[in-house]
C-alpha cells in the first residue's frame, strides 16, 4: 500500500533519496516531464487539455524529522541533535535507525534515580540523552555508525480503531501520496507536482521549485496539527480527526489567497465532502515560500488532521485522508475555469 | 494634513485584508500617477514615470489586528494575533470586523498573576447571547483591527494604526505635491508587513529598482523611563542607520543626509535595537538592491494610541520630495 511504502521509507531533511526514488518509480510512465532540480525536489509535469492552460503547482514535501549523528562517546553510546521541530520529551526510549544501512538503536537516559531533584523536574535535554546500538566501544561503534549519520524513527503502520493508522512522517506522506495519485489523471490545466525536500528545516526547496515553475496558482498538500485531545481546551485544538481535511486559513508563514481557500470549502461543501478550516495559527508550511516567490503566486494549503504529528506515532484518520483527496481533484478539474486575478490594472 | 491622515489611519486593513485601505488610497492618488496596477500579492504600485533613476518608495499599509479562531457556546471569540500583538495591550481595548461589529477582548480572571496572561487565555466580546447569534455576524477566520481615534494633541497626532498610516500619507504626498521628479519613481502601499515584509519582497522583484527607500514608523527614547534610544518626537524624521532586518546601504544613508543638510530639513540618526521594516526583505531581493529607511519617530507603537509629532511628519514629506527630484549621474 502506497502510504504504508511511503511512510515507513527514511527521508530526514536533507537525506530524501529513499523517498524520492519510491516517488519517482509510482509516478513513472504518468508524467509528460519529471526532473529532479538541485536541490532535489521531483517537479513532475503533466500537460493539461484546455487551450488556454492554467499552470497549476501541487506541493507536497518529502522529507520528514529526525535527528542527525554529532558524536561517539569512548563508551560506544551516539551523541545527537534533532532535524527539524521535536519536543525532547518524546524522544526517550524510543527506537531509531541509524544512517544508510538502518543500524537499530533506542534513546535512552539515565536512569531516575541517578538524575537530581532539579533534573527530574525538568524536561530531560537532548544534550543529556544518547543512542545505545549496542556496541562495546567507540572502535566498535564507529565500524556502523559515522558522524553526520542520519536518523529515522522505528515505527510500525499499523491500522486501527475507527479506520484509523498510526505511523511515522504522515507529514507529509500523505501529501505525496496524494499528489502520486493525482498524477494518474489528466485535467484541464497543466499541472506540475513538487515533491520538495527540506520543509522541516525552513522550507528550503519548496521556495527553489515555485521559482523554477514560477505557476499561477498553488496549493500545497500536508499534514497537520490535531490536538482533540483530553487536556486541550477545544478554542486550542486547530483541527478534528474524522472532520474532513482542513483549509489553511493564516499561519505563521502564510496568509492563503482568500479566493483560493474559499473555492476548496465550497467545492468540497457542494459534494458533501467533509470538510474544516484549520483555525489556529501555529506552524507553518511550504506555502510561507511559495506566495512570495517571483513577482507572488496565489496559494492555498489543504492539510490531512494528524495528532502526535512531529513524532515517531502520528495518527491519521483514512476517511480525511480520502476526503483530502477528492478534494484536491476536484480543486484540479474545476480551477481552469476559477478566475483568479494576477495582476489588475487600475491605470 | 490632518483630514487625510485621520481618513487613514481610521481605514480599516489588518495584514492579509487590505481591500479597504487599498480602495481608498486608490482614490486618493490616481489622478496623479501615470500608472497604477495592484499586484498578485495585493500590493498597490503608483508610477510616476521619468527618466532619471528607477527608485522604488515603500509603505505598508497594513496594521496589526486579531483573527477569530473559534467561537464558543456562550457566543464570545477566542483569537489569535495578526502581526505583533501585546496581551497587555489588548486587554480591553475595543476592536472592529470589516462588517462594523465592535466587540471588547476580556481575560479570563482565573489567572492568578498578570504576567501569565496570554492570548489563548483571552477572547473578544461582541454582545451576543450565544453561538448561533455570533455565527450570524462573524465566522472562524474574520479579522478584526484596534479601535483607536485620531486625534490632534497640541503638536502631536495620537491614533491607531500610525504604523503605517504615516507611511502611506507621507508617500501620498508626495505623489501629489507639484514637484519636478526628476527620476521613474514608483510608490508601493505594500502588504503583509506585519507578518514579515512578505509584500515588500514581491513588489521588490517585480519592480527591481536601482534604489529603494522604506518608509515607517519607529521606536523613541523619549519618555519616562523609557529604554535608551537616541530617537526623539519633534527633533526630524529619522534615517535608519540599522535595525534587525537591515544596514542601511551608505550610499542611501549618505543621500539621504546629504539632502537634508542641503534642504535644511532637520533628521536624526536611527539605531534600531529590535524589529525591522519592509526595506528588509526589498535590500536582498535579486543580485541586491541598495535600501534605506526614513522613520518616523513614534510612541506607543502597535497600542492604539500610536503617538507622532506633525513636524516631523512635514519634515519627512520635504525630505523625501527632495530626494525624488534628486538628480543622478
Amino acid at each position: 500500500m502506497l502510504l504504508k511504502m511511503l511512510t515507513q521509507a527514511m527521508g530526514v531533511s536533507g537525506n530524501e533519496q529513499e523517498v524520492r526514488d519510491i516517488i519517482l518509480k509510482e509516478i513513472h510512465g504518468h508524467c509528460d516531464g519529471i526532473t529532479v532540480d538541485r536541490i532535489g525536489n521531483i517537479i513532475a509535469y503533466k500537460k493539461g487539455t484546455a487551450n488556454k492552460n492554467k499552470k497549476v503547482m501541487l506541493s507536497a514535501h518529502m522529507d520528514e524529522i529526525g535527528l542527525i549523528v554529532t558524536g561517539i562517546t569512548d563508551t560506544g553510546f551516539i551523541k545527537f541533535k534533532p532535524v527539524g521541530g521535536i519536543d525532547s520529551r518524546i524522544l526517550l526510549s524510543k527506537k531509531v535507525l541509524i544512517g544508510e544501512n538502518k543500524i537499530p538503536g533506542v534513546i535512552g537516559i539515565k536512569a531516575i534515580h541517578l538524575q537530581d531533584p532539579s533534573e527530574r523536574e525538568k524536561a530531560i535535554k537532548v544534550k543529556n540523552m544518547y543512542i545505545d546500538i549496542g556496541a562495546k566501544n567507540k572502535e566498535d561503534a564507529e565500524k556502523n555508525v559515522h558522524l553526520g549519520d542520519y536518523i529515522g524513527f522505528d515505527s510500525d503502520y499499523i491500522p486501527f480503531g475507527d479506520n484509523l493508522i498510526k505511523t511515522k512522517a504522515l507529514d507529509d506522506r500523505v501529501g505525496c501520496a496524494i499528489l502520486i495519485d493525482m498524477l494518474k489523471e489528466r485535467y484541464a490545466c497543466d499541472l506540475y507536482a513538487a515533491f520538495t525536500v527540506q520543509e522541516e528545516v525552513g522550507l528550503r526547496g519548496a521556495g527553489v521549485a515555485a521559482y523554477t515553475v514560477n505557476p499561477d496558482v498553488a496549493l500545497v498538500v500536508e499534514g497537520t496539527t490535531c490536538s482533540d485531545v483530553p487536556g486541550a481546551e477545544e478554542h486550542e485544538s486547530a483541527t478534528y480527526l474524522g472532520s474532513g481535511p482542513a483549509i489553511s486559513i493564516m499561519d505563521r508563514t502564510s496568509y492563503s489567497n482568500k479566493k483560493l481557500s474559499q473555492f476548496l470549502y465550497e467545492l468540497a461543501k457542494k459534494n458533501n465532502i467533509k470538510v474544516q478550516y484549520k483555525r489556529t495559527t501555529f506552524g507553518g508550511n511550504d506555502a510561507g515560500k511559495i506566495h512570495v516567490t517571483g513577482e507572488g503566486i496565489p496559494t492555498a494549503a489543504i492539510s490531512v488532521p494528524c495528532r502526535y504529528i512531529h513524532s515517531p506515532t502520528s495518527v491519521m484518520s483514512l476517511e480525511d485522508y480520502e476526503a483530502c483527496k477528492k478534494v484536491v481533484q476536484l480543486f484540479l478539474y474545476g480551477i481552469e475555469n476559477f478566475e483568479i486575478k494576477k495582476w489588475e490594472v487600475i491605470k | 494634513m490632518i483630514e487625510l491622515l485621520n481618513k487613514l489611519t481610521q481605514c480599516y486593513g489588518p495584514s492579509g485584508n487590505e481591500e479597504v485601505i487599498r480602495e481608498f488610497i486608490i482614490k486618493e492618488i490616481k489622478e496623479y500617477v501615470d500608472e497604477l496596477v495592484v499586484d498578485p500579492l495585493g500590493n498597490l504600485i503608483a508610477r510616476k514615470k521619468g527618466n532619471g533613476k528607477k527608485i522604488m518608495f515603500a509603505a505598508h499599509m497594513d496594521e496589526i489586528g486579531v483573527i477569530v479562531t473559534y467561537i464558543e457556546k456562550e457566543g464570545f471569540l477566542r483569537f489569535a494575533n495578526v502581526g505583533g500583538i501585546s496581551p497587555y495591550f489588548s486587554l480591553f481595548q475595543r476592536v472592529k470586523f470589516k462588517n462594523g461589529t465592535i466587540g471588547v477582548i476580556g481575560y479570563e480572571e482565573k489567572i492568578k498573576e498578570m504576567k501569565d496572561l496570554n492570548i489563548d487565555k483571552m477572547y473578544i466580546d461582541i454582545g451576543v447571547k450565544n453561538r448561533e447569534d455570533a455565527e450570524k455576524l462573524i465566522n472562524v477566520g474574520d479579522v478584526a483591527c484596534f479601535v483607536g481615534d485620531f486625534y490632534e494633541n497640541g503638536n502631536k497626532f495620537t491614533s491607531k494604526a500610525l504604523d503605517n498610516r504615516l507611511g502611506c500619507y507621507i508617500l501620498i504626498e508626495v505623489i501629489k505635491s507639484s514637484a519636478n521628479f526628476s527620476n521613474d519613481l514608483y510608490f508601493v502601499f505594500t502588504v503583509q508587513e506585519e507578518l514579515g515584509l512578505r509584500g515588500a519582497k514581491t513588489s521588490a522583484f517585480s519592480i527591481t529598482p536601482d534604489y529603494a527607500i522604506a518608509v515607517d514608523v519607529t521606536d523613541t527614547g523619549d519618555t519616562p523611563g523609557s529604554k535608551t534610544m537616541a530617537l526623539e518626537l519633534g527633533k526630524g524624521p529619522a534615517i535608519k542607520v540599522k535595525d534587525n532586518s537591515i544596514i542601511t546601504h551608505p550610499f542611501i544613508k549618505n543621500l539621504m543626509v546629504d539632502t537634508a543638510k542641503e534642504k535644511n530639513i532637520p533628521y536624526q540618526l536611527e539605531v534600531l535595537e529590535r524589529g525591522g521594516t519592509d526595506a528588509g526583505a526589498i535590500h536582498i531581493t535579486k543580485g541586491g538592491i541598495p535600501s534605506g529607511v526614513l522613520s518616523i519617530a513614534t510612541r506607543y507603537i502597535h497600542s492604539p494610541c500610536e503617538t507622532v509629532d506633525q513636524d516631523d511628519v512635514k519634515n519627512a514629506v520635504l525630505l523625501l520630495s527632495a530626494i525624488a527630484s534628486k538628480k543622478f549621474n
